[in-house]
């Protein structure tokens, strides 16, 4: 499938490029105004005192954005790109084009591909393949071998190819002394280690959520204690160990209180929670759609209400999608059949704003502060912000433009997405990453 | 909306054509030992009933009556909507060896009595089967004639004969209904 | 005339019917017990229509049923089992049901392992009519029905009626259809199991819980005991077949103190002396041979209500 939205490439990244009128939030600084920004030969810059535009000088290359807002590049920390070995679901380059199109700047990629991102060989072909994509990719290395959960990955010589953190995503550690021994030896390279907590004893043969709903579709639900003993076991740990946490995907209530409590103590405890898990209830299985199969499960509305709570309160620090892609075949098969997994970088920002911001739930500023400085702050990476000197990575969006989820809206290679026919508002317009300038049509839909 | 209403039988009338099937039916058959009465549904089945107690008021021994529900026999079946409701039908008695005389209130274009003819026939091999109509109102679409008729009115394809019974609709009557529109084959059209 | 159609093209499940529809149906039922009974056991309403009964997953006699009652309405019928076909070659469930479709067949009768497959058919098929002979943990709606029908055989009524069902309710579609049946009838609906088969929520369906037999037995109209499968005791759900049947087990005892007229129903297969005694299933207050005759007759009455025309009025 293909889609017939840009992206337009406006600039090559040199020179002086404006953009004028916008209203900037960038959480870094705690800017939010009506202004100018200015970045030079891929940084961010103080306004030039010989920039012209129309007499003389340099000229730069102006973005009128009056009306729109403009923040630091929008950071994913969380997708699976399929390369190498799946690339007929997704390539390094098609998703992050797709990230591109949502507003993304970075995203860290997590290593459940094939092979498995365990060693420095793996990590040097994922960089390679990032050099050529619109976007800046990170990529996160395996906690053990193979995410076989028996021996530890060669962290080492990873970092020093260049992950930013370590996951067995997908898959639980099992073994908890291995979890230790993996948030001991963390310690050294001062990287997160970011657990997928699921209890697969508890949580096998599960497809969605146990509650009402599984049993009324009579499908085998995953409980919520399945993820929250792993969360209450990992934070231990992380306390026992002195090391850095971040706990991938919170879909409980009964997380949220495990994480907060934790921050309350003090442990270096960090979280992320996706659009998916803050907009949807287990209500979406209903009609047996298999782009609602995600893991961790779509939870009920207390749940989905606690997560809301959660980032408002600060307790979960990121919004990250789990962009999860797979194909129109792997998903087209019984429920129980399909794998998990949805679609999250186009459109998570429209989530944010539908679903947090114009609601209430967050300020923009806190939304763009769990989308941007923070994931870069857990991660290390440079950017994240608009202070002069940071990498001219910068997102400018049409906060108020209101548009509709269609299958032809996707640059990914993939379409399991389960927010057809949903109005999200937010439309990016500019995406620039290291002065790069990219404009993007729009996706369809009215301004209102 | 009819257009125009004419009645064609009131109860009396309807008495004296079934007391004169009745008789007829007799006479043909050289009494009633052997014979026994299968109405179609809905109102044929009623007609039966009655047509029963005649005959059997005239030979002064009881004549077995059952009903045909022939909505699965029907070869409108696939085009019909909305679907007719299928009722039961009930043949008490082994109809080998009998005369069958079958039922209905409306003869019409001869479809419904070759749906009961079929249906009569998987019950088993009747010695012979006769067909008495209240109304014989031509229109026939195929090569099917009443052995009894208690009227016969030639009409044209906008005139809906209404067949009433007691048991079913609270009046026996008979009317002719006349519309502008339409195609008006209704026979049964409650 | 007056007449209640059903509204959906496919029958997935009971949840989605209305009292009317499921009115129309045992009706409907009640007139095609008469056809069963005929020396000539076959009506032509089916007729040039083909059934494909597209079994995933072994079951005799719900396939059997089915196969009368394709067969009794004139219907060509064409088996599909998941050992004898292309699945075993690795052809996914849309390429199989798409491939049977092109082959002009009217009606799909599946039954599947997988909770939905019916829904998930009837987006990959165009024209079919879709019918669930069981689909996972989720519906059996036929069953449903036939066990309605039998339960109106038997006192006339569904409304008002208590109604008991007793085992692994967590695996149950035939649970879940007679729950949503039965509500919807009137009836009032109690489950009892070890907490271990009764699955989260279901109150929310409109139950009532129980753990101890003899307290859910008591005000008892109906009891339909499920079958119980050895593989949840190697599952841990409970800890021996032994221990079940001594806890749950049906048998004359903790019959004594129920209400007199009440019956015995069972899905089948029985696992005699394990969830249902011998001397129970065999006894009067069993009604389990009659739950099979009216599962031909409902199983008519589906395959005739959602076969029908066109929308061209022609009386």
């Amino acid at each position: 499938m293909t889609s017939n939205r840009g992206p337009a490439r406006l600039t090559d990244g040199r020179g002086l490029v404006v953009i004028r009128g916008g209203r900037i939030v960038d959480p870094a600084s705690g800017r939010d105004e009506v202004g100018d920004v200015w970045m030079e030969d891929g940084r961010m810059i103080e306004r030039p005192s010989d920039a012209r535009e129309e007499t003389g000088g340099r000229r730069p290359f102006v973005i009128d954005a009056r009306g729109k807002v403009v923040t630091p590049g929008l950071i994913d920390m969380h997708v699976h790109l399929r390369e190498p070995g799946r690339e007929d679901k997704e390539t390094i380059q098609s998703g992050a084009r797709a990230g591109s199109a949502g507003g993304f700047t970075a995203v860290a990629c997590m290593p459940n591909t094939d092979p498995v991102i365990d060693n420095a060989e793996v990590v040097h072909f994922v960089l390679e393949r990032a050099r050529q994509a619109d976007i800046k990719v990170y990529p996160i290395g395996a906690i053990t071998k193979g995410e076989r959960g028996e021996q530890l990955a060669e962290i080492a010589e990873m970092v020093d190819a260049g992950i930013v953190g370590i996951s067995d995503d997908g898959k639980n550690v099992d073994d908890p002394a291995i979890m230790r021994r993996a948030l001991e030896y963390a310690k050294m390279f001062g990287i997160p280690v970011i657990p997928h907590c699921e209890d697969m004893n508890l949580s096998a043969g599960g497809v969605m959520n146990e509650g009402v709903v599984s049993t009324v579709l009579g499908l085998k639900g995953i409980p919520n204690a399945a993820e929250e003993v792993i969360v209450a076991r990992d934070i231990t740990l992380t306390e026992l160990t002195g090391s850095r946490l971040h706990i991938a995907h919170v879909s409980t209530a009964g997380s949220v209180v495990l994480i907060r409590e934790a921050k309350r103590r003090g442990i270096a405890v960090t979280a992320e929670a996706t659009p998916h898990h803050f907009s949807l209830t287990d209500e979406a299985v209903r009609t047996y759609d298999t782009n609602t199969k995600v893991n961790p499960p779509l939870r009920t509305a207390r749940d989905v209400e606690a997560i809301q709570e959660g980032l408002a309160d600060g307790t979960i620090d990121v919004i990250a999608t789990d962009h999860a892609p797979h194909t129109i075949d792997d998903k087209a098969v019984e429920y129980d059949l399909a794998p998990f997994g949805l679609i999250g970088l186009e459109t998570a920002l429209g989530l944010v704003i539908a679903r947090l911001v114009q609601t209430g739930t967050l300020s923009l500023m806190d939304a763009i502060r769990k989308m941007t400085v923070a994931p870069a702050r857990i991660l290390g990476l440079p950017g994240g912000t608009l202070e002069p000197g940071a990498p001219a990575d910068v997102t400018v969006f049409d906060p108020d433009r209101q548009w509709r989820v269609t299958p032809d809206v996707f640059l990914s290679r993939s379409r399991n997405s389960p927010f057809y026919g949903w109005t999200l508002r937010g439309a990016v317009e500019y995406t620039i990453v290291d002065g790069r300038v990219s404009g993007w049509a729009m996706p369809g839909g009215e301004k209102t | 909306m009819p257009e125009e209403t004419t009645l064609v039988l009131d109860e009396k009338g309807m008495f004296r054509v079934m007391t004169r099937i009745a008789h007829e039916v007799v006479e043909r058959n050289r009494g009633a030992t052997d014979i026994a009465l299968v109405g179609i549904r809905r109102r044929g089945d009623s007609l039966a009933k009655r047509l029963a107690t005649l005959i059997s008021e005239i030979e002064g021994h009881p004549i077995p009556v059952g009903a045909l529900d022939i909505t699965l026999y029907r070869d409108d079946f696939q085009t019909r909507f909305p679907q007719p409701v299928v009722r039961k039908t009930a043949i008490p008695f082994d109809i080998e060896r009998r005369t069958i005389i079958l039922v209905d209130d409306v003869l019409y274009t001869g479809r419904t009595i070759r749906a009961a003819l079929d249906e009569l026939t998987d019950f088993g091999r009747a010695k012979r089967i006769q067909l008495a109509v209240l109304i014989d109102r031509d229109g026939r679409e195929l090569p099917i004639q009443a052995d009894y008729v208690g009227e016969h009115i030639p009409t044209t394809p906008h005139e809906t004969v209404v067949v009433r019974v007691r048991e079913v609709d609270g009046e026996d009557s008979v009317t002719i209904e006349r519309t502008d529109r339409g195609q008006g084959s209704g026979v049964r059209g409650q | 005339m007056e007449q209640v159609q059903l509204r959906s093209p496919h029958l997935l499940g009971l949840e989605e019917l209305t009292r009317e529809e499921i009115q129309l149906i045992l009706d409907t039922a009640d007139s095609f017990k008469e056809v069963i009974e005929r020396p000539i056991r076959k009506v032509p309403a089916l007729r040039g229509k083909s059934v494909v009964n597209l079994f995933f997953e072994p079951s005799t006699r719900t396939r059997i049923s089915f196969e009368i009652a394709e067969k009794q309405l004139s219907a060509d019928v064409i088996n599909f089992s998941a050992s004898t076909s292309s699945v075993a070659k690795g052809e996914t469930l849309r390429d199989t049901v798409r491939n049977i479709e092109a082959m002009k067949v009217d009606v799909v009768v599946i039954r599947h392992a997988a909770a939905g497959a019916p829904q998930f058919l009837t987006r990959c098929l165009t024209h079919s009519v879709v019918i669930n002979a069981g689909d996972g943990a989720h519906e059996h709606p036929t069953q449903g029905l036939l066990d309605l029908l039998t339960i109106r055989d038997r006192f006339g009524r569904v409304d008002g009626l208590r109604v008991v069902i007793v085992g692994d309710i967590a695996h149950s579609r035939v649970a879940r259809s007679n729950i949503w049946g039965l509500r919807t009838m009137g009836a009032s609906v109690a489950v009892c199991g070890p907490p271990t088969l009764i699955p989260p929520g279901i109150e929310t369906m409109g139950v009532e819980v129980f753990y101890r037999v003899e307290d859910a037995l008591r005000e008892a109209d109906v009891i339909n005991v499920l079958r119980i499968q050895l593989e949840r005791q190697h599952g841990g759900l409970f800890p021996t077949l032994r221990e079940y049947a001594r806890t749950f087990g049906i048998t004359p005892e903790r019959l004594i103190h129920t209400k007199p007229h009440a019956i015995i129903m069972h899905p089948g297969p029985i696992n005699r002396g394990v969830e249902l005694s011998t001397d129970v299933a065999d006894s009067e207050r069993s009604v389990i041979l009659d739950q099979v005759t009216n599962g031909i007759a409902i199983r008519m009455a589906v395959l005739y209500l959602l076969n029908r025309g066109g929308d061209d009025d022609v009386e």
